[in-house]
């Protein structure tokens, strides 16, 4: 790793882990540690989103994973009296099982195809919600409690959030360790052959297939890593709001997902991370515009997308030779 | 000498329509076998037959004496029998070297997540596609554009890569489909040459599907031609030009069609 990304990198943690708290601590917006959380854990969602992009396959369906991680946490913790710790990984598990399922048929749709059908999944994932007798139908779960102590060996590695004085610094700082996490996962699979072999299934899936890549194990492996992150986003929100409906993740957040993952480009792996942060930011700034702000935003998202197709981020190659 | 690939009476018949009909021959390791015939005569469909993307309707296809006809494409290629494409198909936009190496895929002993964790065999496993791959691009005089991005390249060179991704992939036979397509008589020539370094340096047996008639003549040992998704004629590239149903089945075109 070079000396200039490595001090990048150390800034960026620098950032989200100091910098951040203390900003808030000094200014007193405790708000902004809500609206930061959420842009921490809708960027692990859009990562997801962004590595199906990577094996050339627009995926509208990350909202149905969010939900499934979510009510998968929920049931867990109310139901079967887990621990929220433990839920949070086998939400992500299940939602990888069930991208297995779903996408061993559909992944082999390209193009416009697989983007209706992921589209719709969202909307089966709702209604499948409102129908089941475990989700509680529409009056969903509520009243569910906060994580509890996490210990190993009777070492406390995380205090129960019921006890704290500030359970939103001890969210921010869980969902910024997850999109650290995530992050480090989707760099490291973007820089190995993993990550290669899904560009060259975005390239060509014949030829990657005549030089002997297992495409339909790389699709579906790809994509249920990518339902991984959307479960694991969905079960943190649930326990951050303390309940969960059929409509707490819908077809609008899916859409947002992706773009997300345009704004901040394809082609950068934290593209989405930043493409989250703007947008969701934008949208909040944008407020002041009141009856307006779906009118601006939207003409700012086309005009972007005009200006620089390639993402926010390319701006960065444009000092280079550019393209 | 036991024929290194069979192909036993292969058919495919797309509902009423029959691509291509009981078609059988041989290749003899190390031959460079050409298949010819009109636009429409069933050799494409036979190529994806031999490669695994079309699985025969009936008949099959022996590589040294076991059937892979019914394999998917990256089984078959794992075997040893790889295709080229007949358009100029490369990964994009990736350079020329991340092409040839990333097409070492086959050769990888190091499992995905052995990668991702970038274990020892991993990193024993990209260091050898490194070499491997600029052994590759030296062999075909790609040198020059190696960190050249694929979609910047020209006709010529776009082929040569095709073929070095063919190439990394450590193939005993290899199918080329139209090779010299879209190429002016210089750049025909040198990729004869071509071909023909990868049988005597690189021991490879070689099928092509090709229409440029002068150059199959030149570089085939034998032809196989096919009309109507019928074969007609087989033998080498004296006895096809003299063959009365190959001149019949080219009535109509040029006489230079047929390298006459």
């Amino acid at each position: 790793m070079s000396a200039t990304r490595l001090a990048g990198v150390l800034a960026f943690l620098l950032a989200v882990f100091v910098l951040v708290p203390a900003f808030i601590a000094m200014t007193g917006r405790w708000d902004f540690y809500y609206t930061l959380t959420s842009v921490a854990l809708l960027s692990v969602a859009s990562a997801g989103v962004w590595l199906t992009f990577y094996i050339g396959r627009i995926n509208i369906g990350q909202g149905a994973y969010a939900l499934v991680g979510g009510y998968v946490s929920a049931i867990l913790v109310t139901q079967a009296g887990f621990s929220f710790w433990a839920t949070l990984p086998l939400a992500g598990l299940f939602c990888a099982v069930v991208a297995v399922a779903i996408g061993l048929p559909i992944l082999r749709l390209r193009g416009v195809y697989f983007a209706m059908v992921t589209l719709v999944l969202t909307e089966v994932a709702r209604l499948t919600a409102l129908a089941l007798p475990v989700t509680n139908g529409a009056k969903g779960i509520t009243s569910i409690p906060l994580p509890g102590e996490l210990s190993i060996l009777g070492l406390t590695i995380i205090p129960d959030f019921g006890t704290l004085e500030n359970p939103k610094l001890a969210f921010y700082l869980m969902a910024a360790v997850l999109m650290v996490l995530t992050y480090l996962v989707l760099w490291r699979i973007v820089n190995s052959r993993l990550g290669h072999l899904c560009r060259s299934l975005q390239q060509n899936e014949e030829l990657s297939a005549s030089i002997g890549v297992n495409t339909a194990m790389l699709r579906v492996l790809a994509y249920a890593i990518s339902s991984f992150f959307g479960g694991l986003a969905g079960a943190i929100f649930v326990a951050i709001s303390q309940s969960i409906y059929p409509s707490s993740f819908v077809v609008t957040d899916s859409v947002n997902f992706i773009l997300y993952c345009f704004l901040g480009g394809l082609g950068y792996v934290f593209g989405p991370m930043l493409g989250t942060l703007l947008l969701y930011f934008g949208w909040d700034l944008l407020s002041i515009a009141k009856e307006y702000q779906l009118l601006i935003y939207s003409g700012a998202m086309i005009a972007l997308m005009l200006v620089l197709p390639n993402g926010v981020l390319s701006l960065l190659d444009k000092k280079g030779a550019g393209k | 000498m036991t024929p290194i690939l069979q192909i036993k009476g292969v058919t495919k018949r797309y509902g009423g329509l029959t691509a291509n009909n009981d078609i059988s021959f041989d290749v003899a390791p190390q031959e460079i076998l050409s298949v010819i015939g009109p636009n429409g005569a069933g050799k494409s469909t036979l190529f994806k037959q031999i490669a695994g993307f079309v699985t025969p309707t009936t008949g099959e296809v022996l590589f040294k004496g076991n059937r892979i006809s019914g394999l998917p494409p990256h089984k078959v290629a794992r075997l040893g029998v790889v295709r080229t494409f007949q358009e100029t198909t490369i990964f994009k936009s990736m350079t020329v070297r991340e092409n040839v190496i990333v097409s070492h895929h086959l050769r990888s002993k190091a499992s995905l997540l052995g990668f991702f964790l970038g274990t020892g065999p991993a990193r024993t496993d990209e260091a050898e596609f490194a070499k491997s791959a600029d052994d590759i691009i030296d062999f075909l005089g790609l040198q020059a554009i190696r960190n050249e991005t694929a979609s910047n390249l020209p006709q010529g060179h776009l082929r040569a890569l095709g073929m070095a991704i063919g190439l990394a992939t450590h193939p005993q036979v290899i199918l080329l489909d139209e090779p010299f397509a879209g190429m002016n008589h210089d750049e025909t020539m040198r990729m004869v040459a071509l071909v023909r370094r990868l049988r005597d340096e690189r021991g490879l047996t070689v099928l092509l599907v090709e229409h440029d008639m002068p150059a199959v003549m030149k570089i085939s040992d034998r032809i196989v031609c096919i009309n109507f998704g019928e074969k007609i004629a087989e033998g080498t590239p004296a006895e096809i030009q003299a063959n009365p149903r190959v001149i019949e089945a080219y009535l109509g075109s040029e006489d230079a069609a047929i390298g006459m």
